[in-house]
């Protein structure tokens, strides 16, 4: 018994917008399964997954917050994986541009440094993470060394390097021995929303990257030679676009991106710097970026979504002692039944039998 | 038992998880499948030996089912990039970030307990040579596992049939194809192969080599056997020298932490993949771009009829 894949002619562009939905419900009743398996009550968990944080405004609030650096990473993602090269390393870039807007947080603790220092931060950010993404496109261009697995390897190297910091140099002498630094002052915070308690900037910024992003991929030759890049590497090279150096630029946009959201994690949400700022933003917008099929308001509603997810696991965690991890699994599954509905809107499937097979 | 000789042995303890890991994935690599899944496959035969050998308190039973609960995972990414031609990278991703997750939910209950000390098998004779033999030859049987995987799997490759067969399909499928081969079956075989020894792996770190289970305790090993292979360019035996390479790299940082060498421990603690990019870099520089990889590698394979 095998599967065969029969070539869909002109596959149906509806199927092709709804296979990412269809995706999910699947790893919803997955999800739902595991749970069942594990003695617990699957509608109970669906309540505190999905229907509690959707209709609490706190928890709607929260879901912007944790959508901000999901939508980020994600667009900046959606970069690369167009050009066909794979950045897994953006927890790693996430990182280090929260590492290098909070050096200039922390530089000028104290000394009252007037209103640049939040855009100089914001800008260190995206260098930050823009330069931890060179370094993997340099590798490839220069040795032709696999980006996938250097930057995934930059990965643990930047968890390392912020640990350190958050222990050794940048430790608040004050802090009782906590791994923690002091308390930005609030010239080195993102200022809330007006009007919306606990949601800072950072959404206004997401929002504008999916905006730009979308007309950059729409309306410009970059766009257009990104796209041919991904779908026909050869075509791309007749037609004299660089490689290379389109490597280098994705991977710019997206580790800047990245960078960018570390630093307004760091500075709107946390405040200060400590060992583990992401909870694996950067792994999720992965996800996030192909469960938006890597257009621009696709990844928007997708990082709603996966940020619904880290809410639900924090009131799972709270309220039925179900592990985060639960969350993790289903992160992962997404991810993977994405994929696989896409096949099935690339191909029919028929499940041959052994028995005349020959036919 | 002089230092030398203690270090040596904990470096080819070390070595062996990245080992066994590194065959599996290279066979599937050499059938043309790139499967990023290994570090959650191993995640999952971690949590699965632990949980069974504590559970009917058998390590026998524990290392099956880590390699069963290894299997399952590599069939399940079969299903996606083989059954439906799904793109491989993102589908090995996917089994990587479910298999973490999964683990640490199966994991919970056990976090805490330990497994007793596995004995180790010395070899009458062979572990009398001086400096190395101790080494080499009084461990616990798993070592003698994964030697045994790469001489195995070395001649399974260069001198059998079916290695000629497997080889083919993996650098060109169509070609394959053409001449009758079951491209799709040996594909699946070799996935299956490789999770397997992925789960095998994941057994030895939570049964001999720290016997307790903790969430996220095979820390980056299985990505570092997925450079293993790269590293030693599709062959077994050059997977092994990798292996012991980069055991060693971990061992020593682990001392220098020890010995308080005055650096900070985290850089101590990167080290391992500081080294892995390093090496990546030099073997490419020697090599040229790619050398040795599979020419079909990671591209799907759907028939036409």
């Amino acid at each position: 018994m095998r599967l065969e894949l029969l070539p869909r002619p002109d596959p149906s562009p509806v199927a092709r917008a709804l296979a990412p939905l269809a995706a999910l419900v699947v790893a919803f009743l997955v999800a739902g399964l595991v749970v069942a398996l594990m003695g617990r009550s699957p509608v109970s968990a669906f309540e505190v997954y999905v229907l509690q944080p959707l209709t609490d405004p706190w928890s709607l609030r929260a879901m912007l917050v944790k959508a901000t650096p999901l939508i980020l990473i994600a667009i900046g993602l959606s970069y690369c994986f167009r050009a066909g090269l794979w950045n897994i390393g953006a927890e790693g870039q996430f990182i280090m541009g929260g590492v290098a807007g909070a050096a200039l947080a922390l530089a000028t603790h104290g000394s009252d440094p007037g209103p640049w220092l939040l855009p100089a931060m914001m800008i260190a950010g995206i260098l930050g993470g823009a330069a931890w993404g060179a370094i993997p496109a340099f590798l490839k261009v220069r040795f032709g060394v696999s980006e996938i697995l250097t930057s995934l390897f930059l990965v643990y190297i930047a968890e390392l390097f912020l640990d350190w910091l958050a222990r050794g140099p940048w430790r608040d002498p004050a802090g009782f021995n906590f791994p923690q630094s002091v308390v930005f002052e609030s010239a080195a915070r993102l200022p809330e929303i007006p009007g919306l308690d606990r949601v800072h900037v950072g959404v206004i910024l997401a929002v504008i990257a999916v905006l730009v992003t979308a007309i950059v991929l729409g309306r410009t030759l970059f766009g257009y030679r990104l796209k041919l890049t991904g779908d026909a590497p050869r075509a791309a090279r007749f037609a004299g676009f660089d490689a290379k150096r389109t490597t280098f630029i994705v991977f710019l946009i997206s580790g800047g991106l990245a960078g960018l959201a570390g630093i307004a994690e760091v500075s709107g949400q946390i405040g200060r710097v400590i060992p583990d700022i992401s909870p694996g933003y950067g792994f999720t917008a992965i996800t996030v970026a192909f469960l938006g099929r890597l257009n621009p308001f696709g990844i928007l509603a997708a990082g709603l979504v996966l940020a619904l997810t880290f809410i639900g696991g924090e009131n799972a965690q709270i309220l039925l002692r179900l592990p985060f991890d639960l969350t993790v699994a289903f992160q992962g599954l997404v991810l993977l039944f994405v994929l696989g509905a896409d096949a099935l809107v690339s191909y029919r499937v028929r499940l041959v039998r052994r028995v005349g097979a020959k036919a | 038992m002089t230092t030398f000789e203690a270090i040596l042995f904990t470096i080819v303890t070390a070595s062996t998880p990245l080992l066994i890991a590194a065959i599996g994935e290279l066979v599937a690599e050499r059938a043309g499948v790139l499967n990023l899944g290994v570090e959650g496959m191993m995640a999952m035969g971690a949590v699965c030996a632990f949980a069974a050998a504590f559970t009917f308190d058998s390590t026998l039973i524990g290392i099956v089912m880590g390699m069963v609960a290894g299997g399952l995972m590599a069939a399940l990414f079969a299903l996606a990039v083989l059954g439906l031609a799904a793109n491989q990278v993102g589908a090995g991703l996917a089994l990587t970030i479910f298999g973490l997750g999964l683990s640490g939910l199966i994991g919970a209950p056990f976090v805490g307990q330990t497994r007793p000390r596995i004995e180790e098998w010395p070899i009458p004779i062979l572990s009398d040579i001086p400096l190395v033999g101790h080494a080499l030859f009084s461990q616990d049987p798993f070592v003698y596992v994964a030697f045994g995987l790469v001489v195995g799997t070395a001649y399974f490759l260069a001198r059998t049939r079916a290695g000629l067969r497997l080889r083919s399909i993996g650098e060109n499928h169509a070609s394959a194809h053409a001449l009758g081969l079951p491209v799709l079956k040996m594909r699946v075989m070799a996935v299956i192969f490789g999770g397997i020894c992925a789960g095998l792996a994941g057994a030895y770190l939570s049964l001999v080599y720290t016997r307790f289970w903790a969430p996220n305790m095979t820390a980056g090993r299985g990505w570092i056997a997925v450079a293993l292979v790269v590293f030693a360019a599709w062959r077994p035996t050059w997977a092994l020298v990798g292996a012991l390479v980069f055991g060693a790299a971990t061992v020593l940082q682990l001392h220098a932490q020890a010995a308080q060498v005055g650096l900070p421990s985290q850089l101590l603690a990167a080290a391992p993949y500081i080294a892995t990019i390093l090496a990546l870099v030099l073997l490419s520089i020697r090599r040229g771009r790619a050398v040795g990889a599979p020419g079909s590698l990671g591209t799907p394979f759907v028939p036409d009829r």
